[in-house]
Parts: structure tokens; C-alpha cells; sequence
């Protein structure tokens, strides 16, 4: 043996690492939507699948044009790219253009992400930039909501509309449940909230293949489990009151935590590492905060839906919640007898 | 035993089969011995032989230069052939002033070596003074004297000794193997220093992945009533000594206090056993076990290695290398320090000695972080471990000491979990050598300062002076001038 090994030298300890690494964390994300997404497909046909890919397409491909060309590669395994797509993709509704969903998805990692300085510099949740870009622009075709059209295959005109052309929005327009809700005061039975067969975004119907993929990913240890925990909590409860005061007026807390992007925002959105609290004690306010603004913008505000307007709030709260959070460090405080 | 809960922790792989099987084995003498001067925290010792003396085995060679050191023994009878300088254990390689010995091969004990029949009936400052004597540091790989710790009954009201024999280490199976195969011994130490110290209670905590060391000091703590032996989880880093007590008595040391702040001291079982063979025997502490262990080690085991035994005979004897080692470390694989090479000799601090495969050490390239809070999770101190690496980083070197930087106690618990492979502990200990150097400078621009102004005192006092006996000598003489006119 060489006595001056230079590998001898360098490491600095723990030499022993465990085995989960940003990349698979990334792929189990994925893994976990992936039941959703089938599902989103399954009941808004092939379309619902294309809207999805351009999304993707249009986070990676920014991804890859905007890194510098020796980065490329890792950059791109690093799979965040194609989580914030994927996200924002299921987040779109099914008869949005492709090219929208396209331009959303550039406008995700480049505004969302690159722009602050990559991967772990971002203030705000990168999907939901590029889904407030598109309802910003496009407030007509984010808010038109197609009903099932039974033929899988059958790809709506609106879906394949030219960029900047004037589109098309005549197919079957369904309202959602919020709205139904909001506008005309009507429930929808829970068990399709449930299962997912109503209208809404492409990846948001299906709570219950929703809360799996989130039991699977906090089995996995890959999301902290008290930021969804404290969002749906406080949903139920402000919800709660509510309805305890108007039960005619007010949804019930059960229509409130299925309804809607809650459950996609609360496991798969605000839980994005990077613009959530860092702290445990942090992760509950958090928590609460996003409850609270999603129940306040439902109930008081001028849309049906609010999850990603309060995420993208609190995402702004974050580093103030970081900085008055931070666990007590050991022996502080403690006095010398 | 009600246990307490400490934050945070890791559960890394243990590895400790490799090694746990394996008996303490005495390993053969070297042709050539290697004793640094210093093996200790506190100042070297002095040498008090010259080259070309013939020693005897437990020889004092270097006594100690002060109350913080300690003396340095001759492992085995031999010639002193040369007194310089040695690369020193130690990542950076540097030299330090080292005590060369060729072993005469007959491993005879000095005359002057003689035990005490009850050490139990001496004052617990003579069991200290000996301890001292015999050159005994804290062998869990602090190397604190522990005759300082075995002092502190004197400025602290203790009630509590607490053994530390969690060896929350990967790899490392010196201190199980040691508590199994001299369980009695062991425990024979435990209760000098409980008696050196004055307490009522001593608690014994073993990790649960060593029944077989939990069990041979139960049956061994029998004799004394004081003694519990404590169960603890497998949780790293168990043996941080105020997280031990904080598990073991529920009560958490001041930051940066002493766990004597609290009543309790805690001593490694290694040491318990050398102050055994000090009191007992009047042997000073000239050997100690080590585990040498690792993918790339073709026979791990556990070895009795005389100080100052250069580590690559330790890895001839236990087969040489399987394969070519990535990583070379004294310690364990969480806390322990890269090796320069293997001329560099065992000293008292040499729990383990590990030969890592790649495999093994599984180094990854650095990714952005995510601000996945893994490390938040991890900290047992309660740190923002993310934070602090990216102040450090960009050389805000306040900030990080603000976040709590100085309670920070290098586990490694945070670099372990970081998905991202963020070289956490390598920025805090960066910034901790930053903050001391600063610290140096500063200390010195302000000695130099006084020392400057001193000098100008003296200087000026000097001149005052000078004019005085300047003046005076004239009025002496104007004196003298005026009297001589007078008479004339």
C-alpha cells in the first residue's frame, strides 16, 4: 500500500451515509403520483395525458436550455424538473391547450426556480408560479372545466388549439364541485369526491389515490407528515365552525378536505421541501396558516378554490416562520446550580 | 429504569458483527516502538530519559509539565534510540516530538511497579494522584486527564457516576469485548472511581446491541449495590457524554458547562479498567484495545497494542489488506479522523482502527440543498445544521456562531442523513478553527498592545529617572562648586 495515498486524505467524516439521496426522494414523489395521475387520465381521456406531457416538457426542457452545458446531465437526473412538470400538469384543467401547458411549464422552472438561483434558492412553489402565470394570463381557459366525454381517446379541439389563436371553448363545460358550491349553493355526494369522478384539475379528483401516494411517500420518510397533518386539521376545523354556525350556508368539513386541489396542494405542494419551514414547530404553523387562507378564500374570496394562492402565501412566510422557530438548542437556557 | 428522551439521532448500520466475535488478542511486540509526548489534551510531557538508556516496561519516560498532562510510560523494556520528532496521529501528519524504543523482546516490568492491597482505604485525592501518575486519560478518544475529572469532588457537589459503554460507533467492538472478557476488572475500576469521587450512584449504560456486555457486567456488578446497569437504545450518538446523562438521569448539562454542573461524571469503561490495573497493580497505562476492523481488513479483531505500535504492523497481524482501502480512519466511521498514512504510531486515544472499502464509505458528489430539514431532524443539539453550512459558506462566520455553532458537538448526525451529501460537519469545523484563529489574532493584537504600552511606560520612566539623577547630580555638584567657594 501507498503510504501517502492521496484518497487517504481527503474525506472528511461521517464516512458512512445513509442510502436516500435527493434524486430517489425525487422518484418516489413520483412514484406516489403516479396512481393519481393514471387515475386523472382515466377519467379526462388521452388529453388529460397530453396536457400533463406538455407540462413536463416544458419544465425540463427550460431545465436543460438554461443550465450550463456541463450541468446538464445532473441537473436533469436530479428529477425536480420533472416533479414541478408533473405537478403543475395534474394542477391544469383537462381541456387547457397544450401549448399553455407548455408555456406553464417554462414559466415554472424559469420564474419559478432558475431565476432565484436553481434548486434550493426558490421562495416560492415552482408549480404553483407557473399554474398563478397561467390563471394571471389565461383566466378563461384555466377556468373552464370539460365534464367526461366517455370516449378515452377522443381529444377535445380546445386541447390542440394553435398558440395565440383565439380558442375554442365549446365542448361539455362542467362546473366543479367548489364551484357548484360557491355559485349555486349545491353539495356533491362524497363518495365521487372520493373516488374522483367529478369534474376539476386533472390530478386533483381522485382524494382517495391522492391520500395513498401521501401515506406512501411519509412511510418513506420522504415528506414531513406535519405539514399535510396541520393543513387538512385546520381545513376540518375552521370549516367546522363554520358549519356548526350555518350548516346551510357553509360546506361541510368532509366536502371541504375532498373538494378541490386541497389534498394535492397539502401533500404534494406545500410539502416541497425547499419553501416550507424547516423546523418541526414551524411545519405546524405553516400548517395552519395554509388552512386558514384556503378556507378564507374559499368562503370569502371572489374564486371557488384557494389552495394555491395560500400555499404560495405562506411560501413567503416561511423564512419569518424559520427564523422564530428554531428548536432550543441543548443546555441552553439551562442554569448552572 | 425510566429512560429519557433525547431530539434527534440516527440509526446508522452497525457493523459491529465484523469485529464482536473476535477475542481481545495481545499483539506481539514490534521491532521498533514509536511514544509521542503528547497523547493528551493539555500540554506534552517532558523527557526525562536519554538516548541509548535501557528502560524497563512501565518506566516512567516523560512525566507530565503541569496539572493538565499527563505522563508517558515505556510500553515494554527496551533502548531508548532516540528522542526527536514523529509524525503525530493525527489527519494533518505533522510531526510532534515522539520517544523512539527498541524493544528488548523480554517484556520485564520495572521494580518500582507495586500495587495497593485496598485501594478502597486510601484518601480519594491519593487515588487521583495515582490515576494521574499512572498516565491515565479519558480512553473513549477525548484523552482528557482523568485525574482532573476524578478531582472535580472538590469543586462540585456529585451524586452520580455514569459509565459510558454505549460505543454508539459503527465498526467498534473494543469496549463491548472489554466489558465481556473483563467484566470484573472493569467494574473493580468503577467503584475506585466511585470512591474517588464520593458518589452514592453509579449507573453503567450499554447500548442494546450488546446483550452479551450488558449481561457480564450485571453479573459482575453484583457485589456492589450501588451499581445498575442501564439498557439504552441503539441511538447515535448515545455516548455523547451529556446526551448519556441527559438519557440516563433526565437532567441536560448547561450549554457549555460540565456534566459535574449537574452532579454526574462520566468515565469510559476502557479507563475504568486502566485505573484498575494502576491501583491494583501500580501497572500505568501503557497499552489499551483497539478494534481494527473494515471491509478492506482481511481478519478484523480486537487487539491489546502496546502505546506507540506503528498501525501498519497492527494491519500485518490482522492479514493485511483484502482489498486496497478508499478510506484509512482512526476512530469510528462517524466522528473519526482521516489517517496521512500507516508509519504513524497507537496512542492512548486509539479506539479503532478502520479500513474502508469504497462500498463501504460510499462517497457521493455534493448536490444543492433542499432544504429538506433532515438535519434539523437529526441534530441532537437542537441546531439548524442547514443554515449554519450556508452562512459558513459564504463566510458569515458570526452568524453561524450565533445559530449555536460552539454547542455543536460534531457528531455528524447531519451529514449522515443529508440526502444532498453536504459536507455539513467539514463547514462547522472550518468555522470553528476560523472563529478560534480570529479569536488568536485578536487576543494577540491586544497583548501586543499592552505589552507596547508597558514598554512606553518603562521607557518613559526610564527617562524621568535618567533627568532626576541628571538634576540632581547638578545640584550636587553647584552644591559642592559653592561650598568649595565658600571655603576658599
Amino acid at each position: 500500500m501507498k503510504l501517502q495515498d492521496p484518497k487517504l486524505l481527503v474525506q472528511p467524516a461521517p464516512l458512512l451515509k445513509q442510502p436516500l439521496t435527493t434524486a430517489k426522494a425525487m422518484g418516489d414523489v413520483a412514484f406516489a403520483l403516479a396512481p393519481a395521475t393514471l387515475a386523472g387520465v382515466w377519467f379526462f381521456g388521452l388529453g388529460a395525458l397530453l396536457i400533463v406531457s406538455a407540462g413536463i416538457a416544458g419544465a425540463v426542457l427550460t431545465e436543460w436550455v438554461f443550465s450550463p452545458s456541463g450541468q446538464r446531465r445532473a441537473k436533469l437526473l436530479d428529477g425536480s424538473g420533472l416533479i414541478t412538470g408533473l405537478l403543475l400538469g395534474l394542477s391544469l384543467p383537462p381541456g387547457l391547450p397544450l401549448w399553455m401547458a407548455f408555456l406553464g411549464g417554462v414559466v415554472s422552472i424559469g420564474l419559478g426556480k432558475l431565476i432565484w438561483g436553481g434548486l434550493g434558492y426558490n421562495l416560492f412553489n415552482p408549480a404553483l408560479v407557473g399554474r398563478a402565470f397561467l390563471l394571471a394570463t389565461f383566466p378563461v381557459a384555466m377556468t373552464t372545466w370539460n365534464a367526461h366525454t366517455g370516449d378515452f381517446f377522443a381529444v377535445q379541439a380546445s386541447i390542440l388549439a394553435t398558440p395565440f389563436l383565439q380558442a375554442t371553448y365549446d365542448g361539455m363545460s362542467a362546473a366543479t364541485p367548489l364551484g357548484t358550491m360557491k355559485f349555486e349553493g349545491q353539495s356533491t355526494p362524497l363518495w365521487d369526491l372520493v373516488i374522483g369522478k367529478t369534474s376539476g384539475c386533472i390530478g386533483e379528483t381522485s382524494g382517495l389515490l391522492l391520500v395513498l401516494g401521501g401515506i406512501y411517500l411519509v412511510l418513506r420518510r420522504d415528506l414531513d407528515w406535519r405539514i399535510p397533518a396541520s393543513i387538512l386539521l385546520s381545513v376540518a376545523a375552521f370549516s367546522l365552525v363554520l358549519f356548526l354556525i350555518d350548516p346551510a350556508g357553509y360546506p361541510d368539513p368532509l366536502f371541504s378536505l375532498f373538494s378541490g386541489g386541497l389534498l394535492l396542494g397539502a401533500i404534494y405542494m406545500a410539502t416541497d421541501p425547499v419553501t416550507s419551514p424547516i423546523t418541526p414547530k414551524g411545519a405546524w404553523i405553516f400548517g395552519v396558516g395554509v388552512g386558514l387562507l384556503v378556507v378564507l378564500i374559499r368562503v370569502f374570496g371572489g374564486f371557488p378554490e384557494g389552495v394555491m394562492y395560500a400555499i404560495l402565501l405562506m411560501n413567503a412566510a416561511t423564512p419569518l416562520i424559520d427564523r422564530y422557530t428554531q428548536p432550543r438548542v441543548f443546555g441552553k437556557g439551562i442554569k448552572t446550580p | 429504569m425510566r429512560l429519557f428522551k433525547i431530539r434527534g439521532g440516527v440509526h446508522p448500520e452497525d457493523r459491529k458483527l465484523l469485529s464482536a466475535a473476535e477475542p481481545i488478542a495481545d499483539l506481539p511486540l514490534p521491532p521498533l516502538l514509536h511514544i509521542p509526548l503528547q497523547q493528551h489534551i493539555g500540554a506534552p510531557a517532558t523527557p526525562a530519559v536519554r538516548r541509548g538508556e535501557q528502560v524497563a516496561k512501565g518506566q516512567l519516560l516523560a512525566p507530565n509539565q503541569g496539572q493538565l498532562s499527563a505522563p508517558v510510560h515505556a510500553p515494554t523494556s527496551g533502548r531508548i534510540v532516540g528522542i526527536g520528532s514523529f509524525p503525530a496521529h493525527h489527519a494533518s501528519g505533522l510531526n510532534v516530538r515522539t520517544i523512539s524504543l527498541q524493544p528488548d523482546g523480554e517484556d520485564r516490568w520495572s521494580n518500582a511497579i507495586e500495587g495497593i492491597a485496598d485501594p478502597f482505604a486510601l484518601a480519594p485525592a491519593e487515588i487521583a494522584a495515582r490515576v494521574s501518575a499512572a498516565g491515565i486519560v479519558g480512553m473513549g478518544g477525548a484523552t482528557f486527564p482523568s485525574a482532573v475529572k476524578l478531582n472535580l469532588r472538590e469543586r462540585y457537589r456529585l451524586h452520580t457516576l455514569v459509565i459510558n459503554g454505549a460505543e454508539c460507533e459503527p465498526y467498534l467492538t473494543c469496549d463491548d469485548r472489554l466489558m465481556r472478557e473483563q467484566a470484573a476488572a472493569v467494574v473493580d475500576g468503577v467503584r475506585i472511581m466511585a470512591h474517588a469521587l464520593g458518589v452514592t450512584r453509579i449507573l453503567i449504560g450499554i447500548e442494546n446491541n450488546k446483550p452479551d456486555a450488558q449481561a457480564a457486567m450485571e453479573q459482575a456488578a453484583r457485589l456492589d449495590d450501588r451499581i445498575r446497569v442501564v439498557h439504552l437504545p441503539t441511538r447515535y450518538p448515545m455516548g455523547s457524554e451529556k446526551h448519556l446523562v441527559q438519557t440516563l438521569i433526565g437532567r441536560e448539562t448547561p450549554a457549555r458547562g460540565l456534566t459535574a454542573d449537574v452532579g454526574v461524571v462520566v468515565h469510559n469503561p476502557a479507563t475504568a479498567f486502566a485505573v484498575h490495573e494502576a491501583l491494583r497493580y501500580g501497572r500505568p497505562l501503557v497499552s489499551r484495545v483497539m478494534t481494527v476492523s473494515g471491509g478492506a481488513i482481511r481478519r478484523p479483531g480486537n487487539l491489546r497494542v502496546p502505546l506507540g505500535t506503528p498501525l501498519q504492523y497492527l494491519i500485518d497481524h490482522c492479514g493485511g489488506f483484502e482489498v486496497e482501502p478508499a478510506r484509512l480512519i482512526s476512530g469510528g466511521p462517524m466522528m473519526g479522523q482521516p489517517l496521512p498514512s500507516t508509519r504513524v504510531p497507537a496512542v492512548k486515544g486509539s479506539n479503532g482502527l478502520l479500513a474502508l472499502t469504497v462500498e463501504e464509505s460510499k462517497w457521493r458528489a455534493t448536490m444543492p440543498c433542499i432544504r429538506c430539514a433532515g438535519c434539523v431532524r437529526a441534530c441532537p443539539c437542537g441546531l439548524l445544521p442547514l443554515e449554519m453550512a450556508t452562512h459558513a459558506r459564504t463566510g458569515d462566520l458570526e452568524r453561524v456562531a450565533d445559530l449555536g455553532l460552539m454547542d455543536c458537538i460534531g457528531c455528524g448526525s447531519c451529514a449522515y442523513v443529508c440526502p444532498s451529501h453536504i459536507p455539513l460537519v467539514q463547514y462547522f469545523n472550518y468555522a470553528k478553527g476560523e472563529l478560534a484563529a480570529r479569536g488568536r489574532i485578536k487576543q494577540k493584537r491586544i497583548e501586543t498592545k499592552r505589552l507596547a504600552e508597558q514598554r512606553a511606560q518603562r521607557m518613559a520612566a526610564i527617562q524621568r529617572a535618567k533627568r532626576e539623577a541628571m538634576a540632581q547630580r547638578k545640584r550636587a555638584a553647584a552644591a559642592q562648586k559653592s561650598q568649595a567657594t565658600n571655603t576658599d
